[in-house]
């Protein structure tokens, strides 16, 4: 079992670095690979954008990161160190993700952010400040989590994740239950820290606006391969794939037939 | 009580035929052979429970406790499918409440250290902490999916195997401990518990009987705790695998 010594982060620029990284699945009729040879990484302080279509493996790929699904090929190194080298609880703490279905601990919304503290015998952090950070009321603080609202739960659960400063966050949709304006505030709350902590970002989203103003860098993911990655303003503005090219019009076209929320 | 009048008894098998006959249940066949092994183990260990009390040696009564908390370990290990490995961590977790529970009586010269005393008190521990391990494993598999969620969410807050399956532990050892509990809150009331039944019948003053009994139920209470205690401890980490991900 892993053990627990604090590791210091190797002298590593690269946040997250995959390296041919695929997961595959065994079903009832044989193996199935749900991400095939992805490679590519990620600087420290920078924010990767990770958009595709629904089963593309966004969320597969978001859960490498933190070992909470294996690499079954290639490696995945976060600060230059394979994650299965990790010890666990440290990796785990430092690359926060937070979950495309937020899930509430029992108890209330205090108790949920008091678990990370808790668990990794931290001092307590201040529920307070952490609600107003992802733009809610501190009045909740003694409300039982398991009846906010969807909203408000997305956010609990973003401000849990941030309890433990991690230097990495995952976002997995972290926004869909929210409306432009909490959005926002939960945009600009993760790009200053971003500046001020230097936290690196991989924020999965299937708001195309969204992907474009919060990202430095986006991938598109497609079927289980990442088909086309570059900066975030020349993916929009020159897509180089027609795989992306493709995506971008169909995504437009959907969106304006949608009409503006 | 001869044999000649047990025999009768049998009448009350014919007539449970009979009616499986009649309404076309097809268990006569289960009945008989039911009614034979009954009768044939039970003959059998009364005669080794003769043997044994003879004797009075005490490595000749460990043996035979062993072995009763060996196929009592087998059972529990079978309905366990998986989760508790097929035999030493029931076996673990039973033999540390015998060994707790008895121990202590022994020391405390409760009973006297003899195999009529021994033998079927450590029966009623072992027996009651079989059934407490099964309904432990069965629990723990079913608390770990239905709570699968929350379990994830902890994993990836970093928390570690143990502090990710605490609430889930924790509601399979209330979930086993539960039949214990129940059944002494009514015992006297809705039954009478069968070694007193027996005793009374044999001819012993019911107030003994009884005094016996309230040993035996406080005994299995600590018991059936220990088993799931123990057994908490040695199953919870398969939940796992060595990438602390959940697996069940
Ligand atoms: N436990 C599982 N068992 C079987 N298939 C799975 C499992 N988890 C994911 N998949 C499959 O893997 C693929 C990728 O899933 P993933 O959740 O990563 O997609 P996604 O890009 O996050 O989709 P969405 O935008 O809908 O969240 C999908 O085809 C999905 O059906
Ligand atoms: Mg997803």
């Amino acid at each position: 079992m892993p053990h627990a010594p604090a590791v210091k982060p190797e002298p590593s620029p690269w946040a997250i670095e995959f390296r041919d990284a695929g997961r595959v699945l065994t079903s009832e009729d044989g193996p199935k690979s749900i991400l095939t040879e992805v490679s590519g990484r990620l600087a420290r302080g920078r924010v990767l954008t990770l958009i595709g279509p629904s089963g593309a493996g966004k969320s597969t790929l978001l859960s490498l990161c933190n070992l909470l699904q294996t690499p079954d090929v290639g490696e995945v190194f976060v600060w230059g160190r394979e994650v299965r080298s990790w010890p666990l609880a440290e990796l785990r703490r430092r690359v926060g993700l937070v979950m495309q279905q937020p899930v509430m601990l029992p108890g209330t919304v205090a108790d949920n952010l008091a678990v990370p503290s808790r668990l990794h015998g931290r001092p307590q952090a201040d529920g307070h400040r952490l609600l107003q950070q992802v733009g809610l009321d501190p009045s909740i603080l003694q409300r039982p989590a398991e009846e906010l609202s969807g909203g408000q739960k997305q956010r609990v659960a973003l401000a849990r994740t941030l309890a433990n400063e991690p230097d990495i966050l995952l976002v997995d949709e972290g926004t869909s239950a929210l409306d432009r304006e909490s959005a926002g505030v939960i945009e600009r709350h993760v790009r200053c820290l971003v500046t001020s902590r230097c936290l690196t970002v991989v924020w999965v989203t299937h708001d195309l606006e969204q992907a474009r103003r919060v990202g430095d860098e986006t991938w598109l993911i497609d079927n289980g391969r990442v088909v086309e990655q570059g900066t975030t303003e020349a993916f929009f503005e020159a897509p180089q794939t027609e795989a992306a090219k493709r995506f971008l019009r169909t995504a437009e076209r959907g969106q304006a037939g949608a009409g503006r929320r | 009580m001869s044999l000649w009048t047990l025999a009768l008894t049998l009448a009350f098998v014919v007539a449970a035929m009979l009616v499986s006959l009649w309404q076309r249940l097809g268990l006569e066949k289960d009945m008989v052979v039911a009614t034979i092994r009954a009768t044939v183990q039970l003959l059998v260990i009364g005669y080794v429970l003769k043997f044994v009390f003879h004797m009075d040696n005490f490595a000749l009564t460990a043996a035979m406790v062993a072995l009763m908390t060996c196929v009592a370990a087998d059972n529990a290990g079978r309905r366990g499918r998986g989760l508790a490995g097929r035999f030493w961590r029931p076996f673990a977790a039973i033999a540390a409440a015998e060994v707790l529970a008895q121990g202590f009586l022994l020391a405390v010269h409760v009973i006297p250290g003899r195999p009529s005393y021994i033998i079927p008190i450590s029966g009623m521990i072992i027996g009651n902490s079989m059934v407490a391990c099964g309904l432990f494993l069965n629990r723990l598999r079913d608390e770990a999916r239905t709570r699968n969620a929350e379990v994830w969410a902890l994993l990836a807050l970093g928390a570690n195997p143990k502090q990710a399956s605490r609430a889930v532990v924790k509601a399979a050892t209330k979930a086993s401990m539960i039949p214990t509990i129940d059944s002494a809150k009514t015992m006297g009331l809705v039954q009478l518990p069968g070694m007193m039944t027996g005793q009374i019948i044999a001819g012993a003053d019911p107030i003994q009987a009884v005094r016996y009994q309230l040993l035996i139920v406080f005994a299995i209470i600590a018991s059936a705790a220990i088993t799931s205690i123990v057994l908490g401890f040695l199953t919870y980490p398969r939940l796992f695998n060595r990438f602390w991900q959940l697996v069940v």
